[in-house]
């Protein structure tokens, strides 16, 4: 009896439905979340996987040694190598394409590597602008390596106490 | 007004400066009303992004305050699509048909003391009838599309504007016991005397049912099953695009302000000041806090913001719960509420005067 008193009272003075207001008249207020991206980003970790990169020894000799691992744990098979062996008798590259559109930025190629010559770096923001283009030759790869290596190098340091 | 009708007929004739008077009127109530509309779009996205703790458009213009302008030129641009098998004069009628209505109630709404087209006796009649009309255009346009999800939402745009068109009557049976008249004027001038005079105090049950039976008769949330994306997309106008939609979307925001501004006359005293007489000898006081057409903005901009907040808050109706509410909650309310004025008025006992 009282139950259904109280309930005819809260329903006739629309009581839940006041509350519920009062909940979204006290958002109104509150601090928003929104982001406003090009102007403002979000906190990025070290381990970011974006583009990808080929970097060098400090002496400026490149790092990769055709050992082809990254392309055989590539899941996606995005990873295309041919490789020759240099009058100085080390093994080198002469083809190291990635191809965009199938990779999966799962970073295997990164883990893979014995000597940390592919990487992936922080940078998400890139496009292509021609048919062909996403496939990344390792000419490319390797300008965007020395491009960005100061940065890359932080980066790596940074995650390394942690690997 | 009165100058500009005496320099008119000192060249033109009588009947023809009459008609230009007019229409210089209707251009001024309606272009600030369109424009009304427009920046009442852009309120909405703002505050419900607020309450969604998002911060809402403020990309076009400085804050976003370009938006509306940026939205009405895109959908001024786009193609106007009729669906292959749309009965295709009722498909472009249909729109016109439900903005014409939305417009017209316009004309018998005073916005300060004498700020009226017509001013004619029984105003609130008229605006219940023109209003009403509104829901032919939607009906007309869902049938006119030849989509399932259109005729179903014109099903139930149908029986909903029916339903609560009653209850939304019976309440203003109420206002016009109050005050004894169906111009809105007079109902207006009858809530003189300050905060106390206003017809909420009397009416207060009423207001509610009116408020409640307005948000429905517009079709807005909580009481949108005629639009409910979850169920039926877009309802009525899935299939129209471009200007043809936009028509659409001023006759339901017109409609909300109008639902607006009547509640604002007919409950909270319209243009009439809250501080009643206490202010009028005050020489700049009485000036903002005397009666004017800014406390009418005010008062409509509040109940603009109650439909916004609505909104953010409330979940959908079921379809069976509006029925429901508007048959069997409302419809007995304003008839109890009406019963006990209609005593107090025989017993002589009328506070509100």
């Amino acid at each position: 009896m009282f139950r259904s008193m109280t309930h005819f009272v809260k329903s006739f003075t629309l009581f839940e439905l006041f509350k519920g207001l009062g909940i979204t008249g006290k958002y109104l207020f509150k601090r928003k979340v929104t982001i406003q991206y090009p102007e403002q980003k979000t906190p990025m970790s070290p381990r970011f996987r974006g583009h990808h990169a080929l970097r060098r020894y400090p002496n400026g000799q490149e790092r990769c040694i055709a050992c082809k691992l990254c392309e055989a744990v590539c899941p996606a098979l995005a990873i295309d190598i041919e490789m020759e062996e240099r009058p100085d008798g080390t093994r080198r590259t002469t083809k190291y394409d990635i191809d965009f559109f199938k990779c999966i930025y799962c970073g295997f190629c990164e883990e893979a590597c014995p000597v940390d010559a592919i990487v992936e770096t922080h940078i998400f923001e890139y496009h292509f602008e021609e048919r062909g283009k996403n496939v990344i030759t390792k000419e490319e790869l390797l300008a965007f390596g020395d491009k960005h290596e100061a940065e890359i190098a932080k980066r790596k340091a940074a995650d390394a106490p942690y690997k | 007004m009165e100058t500009l009708t005496t320099f008119l007929n000192s060249f033109l004739p009588e009947g023809l400066s009459a008609f230009i008077v007019i229409m210089l009127k209707i251009v001024a109530i309606l272009l600030p009303l369109i424009l009304a509309v427009a920046y009442t779009t852009f309120a909405e996205r703002k505050v419900i992004g607020y309450m969604q703790s998002r911060m809402g458009p403020n990309r076009v213009g400085p804050k976003g305050w370009l938006q509306p302008i940026a939205d009405t030129v895109k959908l001024m641009f786009k193609e106007i699509i009729t669906p292959t098998k749309a009965s295709k004069i009722v498909f472009f009628i249909a729109p016109m048909l439900a903005l014409a209505p939305a417009l017209a109630v316009w004309s018998v709404i005073p916005f300060w003391d004498g700020g009226v087209l017509a001013n004619v006796n029984a105003g609130l009649l008229l605006i219940l009838a023109v209003n009403s009309l509104d829901v032919f255009g939607i009906i007309l346009a869902g049938w006119a599309s030849n989509s399932k999800y259109a005729i179903l939402s014109s099903l139930r745009v149908g029986a909903q504007v029916v339903s609560y068109e009653i209850a939304m009557g019976f309440a203003l049976v109420g206002v016009l016991m109050v005050s004894g008249s169906l111009n809105l004027t007079e109902i207006v001038q009858a809530q003189g005397g300050g905060l106390f005079g206003w017809n909420v105090f009397p009416l207060c049950g009423l207001f509610v049912v009116f408020f409640i039976s307005g948000v429905a008769e517009t079709n807005r949330a909580p009481f949108d099953v005629a639009e409910g994306e979850s169920e039926i997309v877009a309802g009525f106008h899935v299939e129209y695009s471009g200007m043809a939609f936009a028509l659409f979307f001023l006759a339901e925001y017109a409609s909300m302000i109008l639902i607006s501004t009547l509640t604002a006359l007919l409950f909270f005293g319209g243009w009439l000041s809250p501080f009643g007489h206490l202010v009028a000898d005050i020489p700049v006081l009485s000036f903002i806090l005397g009666d004017g057409f800014h406390w009418l903005l005010l008062k409509t901009m509040f109940f603009l913001f109650c439909y916004l907040w609505f909104r953010a808050t409330f979940p959908r109706y079921r379809y069976d719960q509006i029925m429901r509410l508007g048959w069997k909650i409302l419809i007995p309310v304003t008839l109890v509420w009406i019963f006990g004025i209609g005593i107090a008025i025989a017993y002589g006992w009328q506070p509100w005067l």
